[in-house]
């Protein structure tokens, strides 16, 4: 391996031990190779010849780390992103989840809130948002705020109608914003069922019991100890036969926690724990 | 340790690419003793055909790549549709939703660059046909680490443009037709060399 590759490695490392130890972000178990890129990136953008450049500003200037962290947590989402998994959700799962008085559904790393707000609009058309509390999670503190507000560029717009729709939508999206400003923002009366809270896969624990638990692009950043740890958590906050949906190309193939869930719709990527799990 | 190391062949391309790859993929030695990752730009709205196309004409077993998958000698992994594919310490094959670079998800650089580091001197790269500048930059980290690179010769492709950026940045080691490919890959990569 030639030497700067090497001394990137280290350096890298460090980096992340030294966030981990100032700042309680655990970046240790991620994948690698995609972080490296990420970090790559940041260098550049602050000023920056070598990662030891980077993690004397990160560990001396505490105004560096928040924007710092824009690059180690990937914000990229969608309205019902892979409609196929929500179309999925509204015919086989719902279903289920009808025959719960009270409902509680928590979604893992929820970046700018595109899946819950996708998420209460489908509750919301199958008549259960009255009696659902929707857990809306993430590492990102704008990333949240983000969500919270649920404020979108209109140009999105096309796309997330076209989503919503491929997705069994059975309205019309636009019941469910208004638009003003060249933006839209999601309804006030979704708002009242979410919960927004700072939470980490890595190194938080269990909070609630849910029924159905969504945690989708975020388990393909981790190494595969730290994707245990994150379904681990998912397991003992279910309920017995409760849901568990991944992103479309993540599975339960090789996570330590397997036998403890079923298929329950493998090409969506929908798990059902086992009720003696 | 040399005679166990991984070895790996990465394969990019954009338009026109896919008759590159019908010459070369089927001609791979089933004795391969390399993983062979391939990135192709594709539509993100439909579910890849490349593995139901290349499957039943290729020796080698081929594949749709899936997170934190080991990487195994003798067999094709294609990136799937709006995921970028990088290799992973192990080596293992990652993937990642992280925003599309050249405007392309999957993108070739991310792919050579993180195979680059993985694999080093064990890498041989080939850069196809395409209508961009993606796989440029990656081809370059590959020969910096002691990899090998092949470039479909521009004369050869539909497209040329992703031929003439990588030839622009760097001298590669070789510049070949489709045709031309499999047998300088078999030769690398094959059992009886190591
Ligand atoms: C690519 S986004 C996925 C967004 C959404 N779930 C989707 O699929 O469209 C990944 C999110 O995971 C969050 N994340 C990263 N590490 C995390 C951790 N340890 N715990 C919780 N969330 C995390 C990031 O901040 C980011 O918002």
């Amino acid at each position: 391996m030639p030497h700067t590759r090497r001394t990137f490695e280290i350096e890298q490392q460090l980096l992340v031990e030294a966030i981990y130890r100032r700042y309680h972000y655990d970046f240790r178990g991620y994948a690698q190779a995609s972080l490296r890129r990420r970090l790559q990136t940041a260098l550049a953008r602050f000023n920056c010849e070598t990662l030891s450049q980077l993690q004397h500003l990160v560990l001396h200037d505490a105004a560096v780390f928040p924007a710092l962290l824009q690059y180690l947590t990937v914000q990229v989402s969608d309205m019902f992103r892979d409609p196929e998994y929500f179309l999925a959700l509204r015919e086989k799962v719902v279903p289920i989840l009808r025959t719960y008085p009270s409902l509680k559904i928590w979604i893992a790393g929820c970046s700018g809130g595109e899946e819950v707000w996708s998420m209460a609009i489908l509750l919301r058309e199958e008549g259960l948002l009255e009696r659902s509390l929707i857990y809306a999670t993430d590492i990102n503190a704008s990333a949240l705020q983000k969500a919270e507000a649920g404020v979108y560029d209109i140009e999105r717009v096309p796309g997330f109608t076209d989503n919503y729709t491929r997705a069994g939508g059975a309205g019309s999206l636009s019941e469910h914003y208004s638009a003003a400003y060249g933006r839209v923002v999601f309804d006030k009366s979704l708002r009242r069922h979410v919960v927004f809270s700072d939470h980490s896969l890595a190194t938080d624990s269990v909070f609630a019991e849910m029924q159905l638990i969504s945690c989708r692009n975020v388990l393909i950043y981790f190494e595969r100890p730290l994707q245990d740890r994150a379904v681990g958590l998912f397991q003992e906050s279910l309920c017995r036969r409760g849901f568990l949906g991944l992103g479309s190309k993540e599975s339960l193939r090789f996570s330590a926690h397997a036998a403890q869930f079923d298929e329950f719709l493998p090409g969506e990527r929908i798990y059902q724990k086992k009720a003696q799990a | 340790m040399t005679e166990t190391a991984p070895r790996a062949i990465a394969i990019g391309g954009s338009a026109g690419s896919i008759e590159a790859l019908n010459h070369l993929l089927p001609a791979l030695h089933p004795g391969l003793a390399a993983s062979v990752i391939v990135a192709l730009h594709l539509p993100r709205e439909q579910p890849s055909l490349l593995q139901s196309i290349f499957a039943p004409r290729c020796a080698l077993a081929v594949f749709e790549a899936q997170d934190k998958e080991p990487l195994r000698a003798g067999a094709i992994y294609f990136a799937p549709p709006d995921y970028h594919l990088l290799v992973d310490a192990g080596p293992v094959l990652a993937l990642s939703i992280d925003p599309p670079v050249h405007f392309s998800r999957p993108a070739i650089d991310v792919l050579f660059e993180s195979a680059a580091d993985a694999y080093g001197a064990q890498l041989t790269a080939v850069l196809l046909s395409g209508a961009n500048s993606d796989g440029a930059r990656g081809l370059l980290a590959v020969q910096r680490a002691g990899g090998t690179t092949i470039v479909q010769a521009p004369a050869s492709a539909y497209a040329t443009a992703m031929p003439q950026a990588a030839l622009a940045l760097l001298a590669p080691d070789h510049v070949l037709e489709p045709q031309a490919m499999a047998p300088v890959l078999n030769q690398l990569h094959s059992r009886r060399s190591l």
